[in-house]
């Protein structure tokens, strides 16, 4: 599967400010932990901003700090913020009746591959993630 | 309900949701759980306890289940429950199945319930840990079991307990148009 970088952004975003609900981060800080554009995660803030999952902290050593609930938000709840996930089939629609069964059968497959990729999304929790992720820290 | 005559809702409710307070609340009522062997006197309450997953009835089945993991009792197999002040607030079952689609042998996790006032506290957890200790003396080195997809409270529960997709993947057909 290929995500947005918007949805791949914003789950680095949230997982970062969530390991540690008490600390502010600007945009810079993330941006450069995770290597990726600060224009573009700029914009992916603000839309996390309104999702209620972060909050915005203005002034001098202001930044960015998770507000959400860790063990009740999915991946799968980050990644709807900036994308709807199914997989599209581009295949043309065809003229005759012959090619529908193909089509048909090709987007039930497709479903169901969608399927199992949204009930591991949703069933992981920012938190599920954050102590998978610890464990993967060599100390 | 436990000792204190407070459901679990209703102490949360005191200490105003805050967070802190609840966490040490809920660290408070885990110390409180006690992980043993069934019995048969534990019948009703696991039955009681099924019908809040499933709600159907099933005492043929849980009588078949106690007669093989309490009755009769088997080395490769665990029946435990947990409670709080004598209450059996949750169960869970595994048992090991060898060479079944060529698998070796490995531990399966069949049942496993807590009963809605006593979540969030670590009940589930506990059991899990205990039985996979348990299996783990026999020589187990795996676990393994099987979820509705659209059951997310149980596999949010089973990924936070470090549970991936297996390598074996679950098939069916309808066989009514047969």
């Amino acid at each position: 599967m290929k995500l947005h970088k918007a949805s791949l952004f914003g789950l680095y975003a949230v997982l970062e400010l969530a390991s540690d609900p008490e600390r502010q981060l600007s945009t810079i800080d993330i941006a450069d932990k995770y290597g990726i554009s600060t224009h573009h995660l700029a914009k992916v803030l603000r839309t996390l901003v309104r999702s209620g999952l972060v909050q915005a902290v203005r002034g001098v050593g202001g930044g960015y700090r998770f507000v959400g609930t860790p063990n009740r938000t999915t991946l799968l709840d980050v990644i709807e913020l900036f994308e709807v996930l199914e997989s599209e089939l581009d295949a043309p629609i065809p003229s005759g009746q012959a090619g529908e069964a193909i089509i048909a059968e090709l987007q039930s497959i497709t479903q169901e591959i969608d399927e199992l990729t949204k009930a591991v999304l949703d069933t992981t929790t920012l938190e599920t993630a954050l102590n998978s992720s610890r464990l993967r820290v060599k100390p | 309900m436990f000792a204190t005559g407070l459901s679990w809702y209703q102490i949360t409710n005191i200490v105003n949701s805050s967070a802190l307070a609840k966490h040490q609340l809920d660290m408070d009522m885990t110390d409180q759980v006690s992980i043993r062997n069934a019995t048969l006197a534990d019948f009703n309450a696991v039955l009681g306890l099924d019908t809040v997953g499933v709600p159907e009835e099933k005492p043929a089945y849980w009588n078949e289940i106690f007669n093989r993991y309490v009755t009769i009792g088997r080395d490769d197999g665990f029946f435990l429950v947990a409670e709080i002040n004598n209450e059996v607030i949750g169960f869970i079952i595994a048992e090991v199945r060898a060479w079944e689609f060529g698998s070796s042998p490995c531990g399966w996790v069949f049942a496993l319930s807590v009963s809605p006032t006593a979540r969030e506290i670590g009940v589930g957890q506990l059991m899990l840990k205990e039985i996979c200790l348990r299996l783990k003396k026999i020589g187990v080195t795996t676990v393994r079991t099987m979820v509705d997809r659209d059951n997310k409270l149980t596999l949010s529960f089973f990924r936070s307990q470090g549970l991936r997709t297996g390598r074996y993947i679950e098939l069916e057909k309808s066989i009514d148009d047969i």
